[in-house]
Parts: C-alpha cells; structure tokens; sequence
C-alpha cells in the first residue's frame, strides 16, 4: 500500500470520538438538534444584519465631509432646519461647497393595479451632486425637466413593475404625491425593511411635489472641504457660526446615529431576543446530550478512574465531545441557512447576505454552546465515584 | 523483600459521630511478593471496602496502609491517580467501555504511559490477548463477546502494564463453573510469568486452590486460616 507509512506517528483515536460514534441514533439527534440552533440564530442575525445595511444604505452612499442636520434629528430625514442656514454655513474658513440635500417620503400609486403606497424621495441639486452612486450622478441632466426622475430597480416589487416597463420603452406617467411623473432614467441602491424604494428628482421638481415652504427646509447639508483643511477645525468652527439647532456630523457619526436609532427599533430588540433564545435551545440540546452520555457511561468513567485516569483526564474527553458536536453540528447548520438566506432574498427583495463576521460570530458562538453545556454535564461526572465500582 | 501489601492497625467505619458504624477494626495483614491470597466471607463483612481501600479508591482513615511502597493514610489526590495507574484491577463486572473494540479497551490502561508509542501499545496489548486466548478476537466489541470473552479481556487490560499487584473482586461471580475456572487459571499463570501479587475476593469455593493463602472475614475483623488443604501452586 502505498499510504502504509506514514512521516507522522499514529494518534490514539480521542476517546469523545469513540464514544460519540458509537451511538450513531444519539449522535444524530445532537447534530440536527445544534443545526436546528444554529439556523435560528442565523435566521435572526440574518434579518438584523439586513435591517442595519439597508437603513445605512443612503447615509453611506452621501459624498462629503461634514453633514449639516437639525438637532434634534434622530436619523436622517428626521427633522429639517432652514435652507438660508447653508449659506451661512458656505461661508466658514475650509468650507469648500455646502449643498442642500432633500430626503422625504412621498405617496405612490402602483401602476399595475392603482394601489396606493409610499416611496422614499431623494432631491438635490442637478448641478450640485451629493452621492456618491455614478449611475445616479451621471443621469442627473435627466431629471433636470419637469416632472421627470430616476427610479431604483432595486425598489420592492409591491410599488409595480416600474424598471421592466422603463427598459421596454413604455413612458406611462406614475402618479406621485398627487402629480403625473415620468421615469427618465434607473440606477441601483437598494431598499430595506423599512423602506420600499427610491426615487432621485430634482430641488425643483422637490418644490413642485411638496411646495415652496416645504423646499425651504433641508433634511441635510453636505459639506466639503478645501484641500489641506482641517475636519475638527472646521466642525467646530461651523458649530460656532450657526444656530444651536444645526448639529455638524461627520461622515462616521451620521452612519452611527442611524444605527443607533434602529437598533433601538422593538424589530432590532426582538431579533436580539431571538438569537438568545436560539443560543438557549442549543445549550439545553448540547447539555441533554452530554448529560445523557455521561449518565449513560457512569460506569466507564468510574472504571477509568480506577485504574489510574485523572478527573482532569475524563472532563476532557466531555469538553471534547461538546466541541466535536459544536463544529460537526455547525456545518448543516450554515448550509441550512444559506439555502434560506437566498430563499429570503427572493422573497423579499431585501439582500440577506452570509456576512463572513456573522459567520464567525456564531461558530463561536456554538463553541460556547457546547463548552457551557459540557460545564454544565460534568458535575455529573464528578460523581463517578471509583469505590462504587466494586 | 517488602512486602507489596502492608496493613497496620486499619480502622474504618462508615458515617460520622455517634451515627459511625466500624466496618474494619484493627486490620494487621502482609503479603509478600508473588503471593496469591484469597479474602472469603460473608457478605457486609467488609472485603470489598478493604479492597477498595487498598487500591486507592478510598480515603484511608486510621492506621497505616503501605501499598507498593507508598502510605495511603494521608495521601493526596494526585498520589493516589498515580497508585492506581500501578494496580490491575479486575471488577466484577467487567466494566469495559461499550463504544470501543477488546484491542481499544486494552490499551486504554496503556495510554496512560506516554513513552510507549502508537506502535508498542499496539504489539502489547495484541499480544496481551493473544495471552489470555483471544487473538482472533481483537478487534470485536464487547457486544459481540461471551461473558466469559468480555472477563478475559478485563483481564487483558488489568495486566497489559504489567502490575506489581492486581485487586480482583469476585472475577468469577458473573462465569459459569469451567469460564470461571479458566479465568483464574489464567490469571494464576500470568502472575507466575510477571511474578506479579494478587489478592481476590470471592464466595467461589471452586477456586480457593488456586492460592498460596487463604484469608477469612468476618464483621470487619480477619481470621487468619493458613494455606488450603488442596494442592499448592
């Protein structure tokens, strides 16, 4: 044979194996049981981890420095503060642009079957770009006409068949806040669980759909700076000129404010108590299993010690029993739940994605299961009293 | 020479304060090198906790208990781990481990040696059986083994480390009359070979030839009865 020798001298099988092999129904049982754990937590940090990308989708994609928003704004389009403040804000030392940023929601009627819903508006300048998404700043002359925009194809399918239609040539008007509107152009952001879709428009077309007061108020100001010039200077400098209301972020903690505001969400506090929960049942699965083995064994163990193996050496082989079952259980569990994240993708239209951190986390996540119910299982084996032996 | 077993003045009892119950009192006994003894008597006489004693699986309480050189009074944890490593022991029931094969069960008493390799503890422990008369039966698990089989392959792993003293408990008990005979039989030939001392518990009077000295037990005390009138080894 041509593997009879082997460079490497044999290892003794670890007992955990021998053991956990031998009881195949048992074994079984365990793995799904922690595959079925897994997928719950999965499933939940999942549908989290969407919720947090798509909420920061357009806060990220936003192309500046500082950004200029009310006070009291607990996530972006929150609160609006008045337009004649970004000049003001135009005119601090650094400040190389200062653009106005409109983010506001609008009734939609779907098309296809005259339902109406809400859209998410965006609204800038043409001539003053604030994103940092090409297809949307190259098709920006588009929108210049009135009554004309551009539609993301990754919007929810409930709003109608709008991009296949646009790519077919069809030009019927869709009823926007009360006004006929034309789609001029596509581009690709990305919805979320808490927004349907996006639409870009222009300041101008922004005034005709909500009126001069409300085109007057700023959901955002997107500040650049000269080359060479100083982003804590200038924040600070900017909280000086304008009014207390105006807060100046930068680009980090407009991110951070919007997570921190929909982690606070009930949808972000059940998700977490799901994944607890998940972790619960994989600890009772794992503990049920090792216990049983253990009391199954009593014996055994008790003649291991007697003839000369440590308590250490035999919580061991429990320790290594959990981890074998932590990291065998593991994988139909992350297999399960791709299946399911792609499924869910389809579903809904909202990109579940296998983040690879997610993944980590919950591997060691698993591991801990199994460590914690193996603590648990072991004060059983302490019992195994060698004199009750004979 | 040393003796292997030296017991001086042992007491033990059982519970605490008034609630004690003596179940040895005053134990003086010595067994050289290469000795077989047999401990009879009555059930509740105390052989088993003596036993246990001896091979480290109880505290000792009062009184002197030298074991292959080392005092049991007093002993920590980690010296009696090591003791036992150094004994073979042979329970009545044959207690191996169910998930692994008569070869895997030997050797389990090997793996406590780190200097023999995966190689050595292999040849030893195939050899072993091969000794007590299963070496067509290796790789069987216990399942699959005879009551008989499964005592003989207890046997097997209490002498693979080739032990200066082997405790049994009534290794007969669960064997009909010719396996039973033939499990002492084979356990006195391979303690002739590795000149090694045992000591066996048992009700058997079927194998009570097989010893050099027979002791017996009553209520926690010893009475001493000199060699058996059958054939000595």
């Amino acid at each position: 044979m041509v593997f009879g020798k082997l460079p490497l001298p044999r290892r003794e099988k670890p007992l955990a194996w021998s053991q956990l092999s031998h009881q195949r129904v048992r074994l079984l049982v365990a793995l799904s049981g922690i595959s079925f754990a897994n997928i719950l937590i999965f499933m939940q940090l999942g549908f989290r981890s969407a919720m947090f990308s798509g909420t920061t989708n357009v806060p990220a994609s936003l192309d500046g420095d500082v950004f200029l928003i009310d006070e009291t704004s607990q996530f972006l389009g929150n609160e609006t503060f008045d337009k004649s403040q970004l000049y003001r804000a135009a005119a601090v030392p650094g400040v190389a642009t200062a653009r106005p940023f409109y983010y506001s929601t609008a009734s939609w009627v779907n098309p296809d079957n005259r339902k109406t819903t809400s859209i998410t508006v965006i609204a800038m300048n043409p001539a003053q770009p604030v994103m940092a998404v090409p297809a949307i700043n190259d098709q920006l002359a588009l929108v210049e006409q009135s009554d004309r925009m551009l539609f993301d194809t990754k919007s929810l399918p409930s709003l109608g068949g709008i991009a296949p239609a646009f790519i077919a040539g069809q030009d019927t008007p869709i009823e926007v806040q009360g006004r006929k509107m034309w789609v001029n152009g596509i581009f690709a952001l990305g919805s979320n669980i808490f927004k349907r879709g996006h639409i870009v428009i222009s300041d101008v077309n922004y005034l005709r759909l909500f009126g001069a007061t409300q085109a007057n108020q700023l959901h955002a100001g997107v500040i650049k700076l000269e080359p060479g010039a100083n982003l804590q200077t200038v924040m600070a400098e900017l909280e000086r000129t304008l009014p207390e209301e105006i807060s100046a972020l930068s680009h980090a903690e407009l991110i951070e404010l919007e997570q921190s505001y929909w982690a606070k969400e009930p949808a972000g506090i059940i998700f977490d108590f799901g994944t607890i929960m998940g972790f619960v049942v994989g600890v009772v699965i794992v503990y049920q299993v090792l216990y049983s083995d253990v009391n199954d064994h009593l014996s055994e163990y008790a003649t291991l010690k007697a003839i000369g193996y440590s308590d250490g050496q035999l919580l061991l082989v429990v320790f290594q029993e959990a981890t074998i079952l932590a990291v065998l259980g593991f994988m139909p569990g992350i297999l399960c739940s791709l299946g399911l994240y792609s499924l869910l993708s389809n579903l809904t239209g909202v990109a579940v994605l296998m983040r690879l951190g997610v993944g980590l986390q919950v591997f060691s996540m698993t591991l801990v299961m199994g460590v914690l119910s193996a603590a648990i299982a072991v004060r059983k084996l302490r019992s195994a009293d060698p004199a009750d032996v004979f | 020479m040393e003796p292997v077993v030296n017991i001086q003045g042992l007491h033990h009892a059982f519970g605490k304060g008034a609630l004690a119950k003596p179940v040895l009192i005053d134990i003086n006994l010595a067994i050289q090198p290469g000795e077989i003894v047999i401990l009879t008597g009555p059930s509740g006489s105390g052989k088993t906790t003596l036993l246990s004693l001896m091979g480290g699986l109880r505290s000792a309480q009062q009184g002197s208990l030298n074991i292959l050189g080392q005092e049991l009074l007093g002993a920590s944890k980690k010296q009696l781990v090591e003791l036992r490593s150094r004994i073979g022991y042979i329970f009545q029931a044959h207690n191996l481990l169910d998930c692994l094969t008569a070869q895997e069960n030997v050797r389990m008493a090997l793996r406590l040696q780190p200097t023999l390799s995966y190689g050595d503890r292999t040849a030893q422990a195939t050899a072993m059986l091969a000794a007590v008369g299963l070496g067509h039966r290796v790789n069987y698990r216990p399942d699959n083994l005879s009551g008989g089989q499964k005592q003989r392959v207890a046997i097997a792993r209490a002498l693979v480390t080739q032990p200066k003293l082997i405790l049994a408990d009534e290794p007969t008990a669960a064997l009909d009359s010719q396996s039973g005979r033939e499990v002492v039989q084979l356990m006195q030939r391979l303690a002739r070979e590795q000149g090694c001392t045992i000591l066996l518990v048992t009700h058997d009077n079927r194998i009570l030839d097989i010893a050099h000295r027979i002791i017996h037990m009553e209520d926690g005390q010893l009475l001493r009865t000199g060699s058996p009138t059958a054939a000595v080894v």
